[in-house]
């Protein structure tokens, strides 16, 4: 039984079998209409979120399966003390697999050793989110065609966008690929990632806290959201949240075929008369989350057409 | 400054100088379980200044908490007065509960049940298997 913790769980043998099931699926959805007939994705989000358990349960119908939830952990067992651990293994009585949102770092890892059934990490707070990056790399796939050779610019929190983290560690993995990190001070990369990532497989990279001074490199701007719930101090929030905001003034300096890709949602990050140019590929994303996730519950329960 | 041979048990020693005390808290010597002398800053040859922990009782130490703290101190064992066995810990590849994380984020801030476990990362530092914090000296 295998369960999707970390992005680095999975080979780039993988990623690359799960994009070319994401990418037939988008072909030939039909095909895939009762693959998981009669199987159940209970989906378990302790933390708000909307799309990436929409996107869950909407992979899971187009799969032909059914999704049980658990949406609000103040209603759950949860909120009378029950553990990870605990509802992990119950939850494995109802369903085949589990989609796991919680706020507590490790919390995903905790559910997988005690569940008999594959969780999936959807979130565990600042840490892991690795079906975002999924997301993440078809997008990039159907851009590019290649995940090597590309200037990856990194821009907002870097701190505690757990997307960051697990982008930047799929992507080490191929090769001539260098990071620009764009963030204020306070938000750097953590000193792990970019010893543990960067520094271990010789990935270049530079730290400014300059976006117009980036862009005229980048293949790729992944933009990020100041996160206010990851913050302990509403006065370290509200001065940094608005220290980058992508326009179209600014994008004048990048690329003509850069792609500004963004895990969404956003608050005020990047400038909705973005939306018009081709190179926001944001909302694409968001779609084509919806078809990893459904490689990639194939992948997990063993499942193929 | 002398201490005593020990007939039974363990001594410590080539304990960087300075790590004595916290080697002591953490393999938990502090209660009354068996007479212990800790010796801090001795003269040592090789190492200018060393500290040593001397146990005067048939017990058994984690030696995890050993190779944690201090991965060249030499573990020497004493039975009827005579050295036995000696050997170098090295870092251990997992702690487990030696430590905590100090991560308020961590599932392991809120379920108390779980073990506490930290790898030894290629670079040498321990990080938890939860939330890969990286384990403070202290």
């Amino acid at each position: 039984m295998r369960s999707l913790i970390d992005i680095l769980d999975l080979d780039t043998g993988e990623i690359d079998a799960l994009v070319k099931t994401a990418l037939d699926i988008i072909s030939h959805p039909d095909t895939y209409a009762d693959v998981c007939r009669r199987k159940k994705l209970a989906t378990l989000f302790f933390e708000p979120s909307t799309r990436t358990r929409m996107s869950f349960e909407a992979a899971m119908y187009e799969l032909g399966g059914h999704v049980i939830s658990m949406t609000d952990g103040a209603s759950s067992s949860a909120s009378k003390g029950e553990s990870v651990a605990d509802t992990a293994k119950i939850v494995s009585c109802y369903a085949d697999i589990i989609a796991m949102r919680h706020p507590k770092e490790g919390a995903a890892l905790v559910a997988a050793k005690n569940a008999t059934v594959p969780v999936v990490n959807a979130g565990d707070g600042g840490h892991c989110h690795p079906t975002q990056t999924l997301a993440d790399l078809l997008t990039i796939w159907r851009g590019f065609g290649r995940f090597s050779n590309l200037t990856v610019g990194l821009c907002g929190d870097l701190k505690f966008g757990r997307t960051v983290h697990s982008l930047i560690g799929a992507l080490s993995r191929y090769q001539g690929i260098k990071f620009i990190l764009i963030s204020p001070e306070e938000l750097r990369l953590p000193g792990y990632v970019r010893g543990d990532v960067l520094d271990k497989c010789g990935i270049p990279y530079t730290e400014t806290k300059s976006l117009e001074d980036a862009l005229p490199e980048l293949d790729i701007l992944y933009m990020t959201r100041v996160q206010r719930e990851r913050f302990f101090n509403e006065e370290d929030y509200v001065r940094l949240k608005d220290s980058y905001v992508l326009t179209p003034e600014k994008l004048a300096g990048a690329k003509g075929d850069m792609a500004v890709l963004h895990p969404l949602p956003r608050v005020n990050e990047i400038s909705v008369s973005v939306d018009r140019d081709p190179r926001a590929k944001y909302f694409e994303q968001a779609a084509n989350g919806k078809y990893m996730r459904m490689a990639l519950i194939m992948m997990l329960l063993g499942l193929t057409v | 400054m002398n201490v005593d041979s020990i007939r039974n048990g363990i001594v410590i020693d080539h304990i960087t100088s300075g790590r004595g005390m916290r080697l002591f808290e953490l393999l938990g010597l502090g209660g009354e379980t068996a007479p212990v002398a800790i010796m801090l800053g001795v003269a040592s040859r090789k190492m200018g200044k060393k500290d040593i922990i001397k146990i005067d009782a048939d017990i058994s130490v984690d030696v995890d908490v050993i190779g944690f703290v201090d991965p060249g101190a030499t573990v020497n064992v004493i039975k009827d007065g005579k050295l036995i066995e000696k050997k170098t810990i090295g870092k251990p590849e997992r702690l487990t509960n030696v430590i905590k994380c100090k991560n308020p984020r961590c599932i392991t801030s809120c379920e108390q049940e779980l073990d506490h476990v930290f790898r030894l990362t290629e670079r040498g530092e321990y990080r938890c298997v939860y939330c890969d914090t990286k384990a403070s000296p202290n």
